[in-house]
């Protein structure tokens, strides 16, 4: 019976078709509808309980934070429609079979187990965010912002628990996460703003015009922590722009952008922007500066929004770990491409909760997030020329493709010589982490047109007396 | 049936975010802010998914 039971579900799963290995059909495009609220979802997410309140620990000034946010959020969102969703749209591939078309079969492999233990390790950071809500009601010891490692059994299982449900929903595939952000989105951004308003008063607003001034004097001072390094403008703009570099500039979004009718649907991440990287982070750090500076999620949450403040944070990480281990497993799946969907998400979803046992995630949450767009710019890089660019310079797109190679060195040696020179900038130049992306992506644009100009020539010396011959 | 779940939805949105211009605005305190936001997640929650899911996604 339960061998009966396993068949039904594994040939149920099996019809759940994503088209990871080969374009998407026009029959399955979406609408704005179908970006909208995936995204909107996605960046309201429990991080952002995590987010705000460390600009307020780093000593953001009030006019730092706006303006900042804006342009930074303006910035990512153009990054998303003029870089990543024209190329989505032309290939209508996944991030990781056009990855596989340029660079060939092992240099796509060595990315892909990359990108996918990032991916596992960025929706650890969710799951363990949600758990630190979860866990609040039942009295379960929590972990303290200086832990790094797994502080109790009750922590482990709850864990376990919220990985277990955010796995099931991503194992039923994008329409039914795409739902699932739909249902959550509008309520989560009112539980943001309506937690953030009830505590104004605490802090001394009791009009509308007291705020800008309560804003700079008690929330935003310009004044870091002890023992925190203060934030500029630039800091929050630069942070705001890159949060997201692996998705839009390292073209990981592919796999949700190809399934766009048009490029302008880029422009829908503006929802996510605006409504979770601006008014999600402003309201995170309003209700840290009225729990006098506490920075765990379940708890600034809770003490604003009672219950559903604290199934709020819950949720938000849901709704952020679920496209995250989608996309995770999308990558491993290229790795392991006789495994069925369901079993390598599966697979995901189990290394992703044991990562999420680490607190140390939530701890580093900003350096990791900057460091894993960093660490997958450069491929984003190549593939946005090979597909945009190289047409028009007379140069060939989909090398590996075109000359059965399994390693394009061309991209190869601009992944990792870009990696090398950005270490050098952040040691001897001093440029922090969070600055990297801008002078990276240039660095790795300039090589690979390059070094494809050099090797073009030599595949072409090479590959053509075998193919006559 | 479909306008009653909508409205209903509507409602538990109004529950989560009107309490708290209330507390804003010093009308009323913040624990029954919090025991409406509990009732207005429940509103939600129960009522969105069956209009929800018939629009395009």
């Amino acid at each position: 019976m339960t061998e009966g039971f396993l068949k039904r579900l594994d040939t149920r799963l099996d019809a759940i078709d994503e088209y990871e290995r080969e374009p998407v059909p026009e029959d399955r495009l979406k609408g704005w509808k179908g970006f909208i609220g995936m995204y909107a979802g996605e960046h309201t997410a429990g991080t952002e309980f995590v987010i705000g309140p460390l600009f307020v620990a780093h000593g953001v000034a009030a006019v730092d934070l706006i303006w900042g946010l804006i342009l930074g959020n303006i910035l990512a969102v153009l990054s998303w429609a003029f870089l990543c969703a024209p190329v989505a749209v032309r290939t209508k591939l996944t991030l990781y079979w056009q990855l596989k078309k340029i660079c060939g079969s092992r240099l796509a492999l060595v990315y892909n187990i990359v990108n996918a233990l990032m991916f596992c390790f960025l929706a650890g950071s969710m799951i363990a965010v949600s758990a630190t809500a979860v866990g609040l009601p039942f009295g379960i010891a929590m972990p303290a912002l200086g832990d790094w490692l797994p502080t109790s059994i009750g922590w482990i299982i709850t864990v376990f628990a919220v990985g277990l449900v955010i796995t099931l929903v991503a194992i039923l595939g994008y329409d039914y996460v795409a739902r699932f952000a739909n249902i959550a989105f509008p309520w989560m951004i009112l539980v943001f703003i309506a937690a953030a308003l009830a505590v104004l008063p605490q802090l001394g607003v009791s009009s509308v015009s007291d705020f800008w001034t309560v804003a700079r004097e008690r929330i935003w001072t310009g004044v870091p922590a002890e023992g925190q390094s203060k934030f500029t403008f630039w800091h929050v703009m630069f942070f705001a722009w890159f949060a997201n570099m692996a998705m839009h500039i390292g073209m990981s979004d592919m796999s949700i952008l190809r399934f766009a009718q048009k490029w302008q649907h880029g422009f829908s991440s503006a929802t996510g922007m605006f409504f979770g990287h601006f008014i999600a982070w402003m309201a995170s750090g309003i209700l840290t500066a009225a729990a006098a500076g506490a920075i765990a999620p379940g708890i600034i949450a809770f003490n604003s929004a009672g219950v559903a403040g604290a199934i709020c944070v819950v949720i938000a990480g849901w709704t952020t770990a679920n496209p995250t281990i989608y996309r995770a497993g999308l990558a491993f799946q290229s790795v392991t491409p006789d495994w069925k969907r369901w079993k390598v998400t599966l697979f995901t979803g189990m290394l992703t909760s044991i990562a999420a046992c680490f607190p140390a995630l939530v701890m580093k949450l900003l350096d990791f997030v900057a460091l894993y767009g960093l660490v997958l710019m450069p491929m984003g890089a190549v593939i946005f020329l090979d597909v945009m660019l190289f047409p028009k310079m007379k140069m060939k797109s989909n090398l590996a493709e075109k000359a059965s190679l399994d390693f394009n060195w061309a991209a190869g040696l601009t992944w990792f010589v870009t990696l090398l020179l950005c270490l050098f900038i952040n040691l001897y130049v001093g440029i922090e982490i969070f600055f990297l992306g801008l002078p990276g992506w240039f660095i790795a644009s300039l090589l690979y047109v390059g070094l494809s100009a050099i090797y073009q020539k030599r595949v072409q010396f090479t590959a053509v007396p075998s193919a006559t011959g | 049936m479909k306008t009653l779940l909508v409205l209903l939805s509507i409602a538990g949105l109004a529950l989560t975010v009107i309490p708290s211009v209330l507390v804003f605005s010093q009308g009323l305190s913040l624990e029954t802010h919090k025991l409406l936001m509990l009732a207005g997640m429940l509103m939600w929650f129960i009522t969105a998914p069956f209009w929800m899911k018939e629009q395009e996604l």
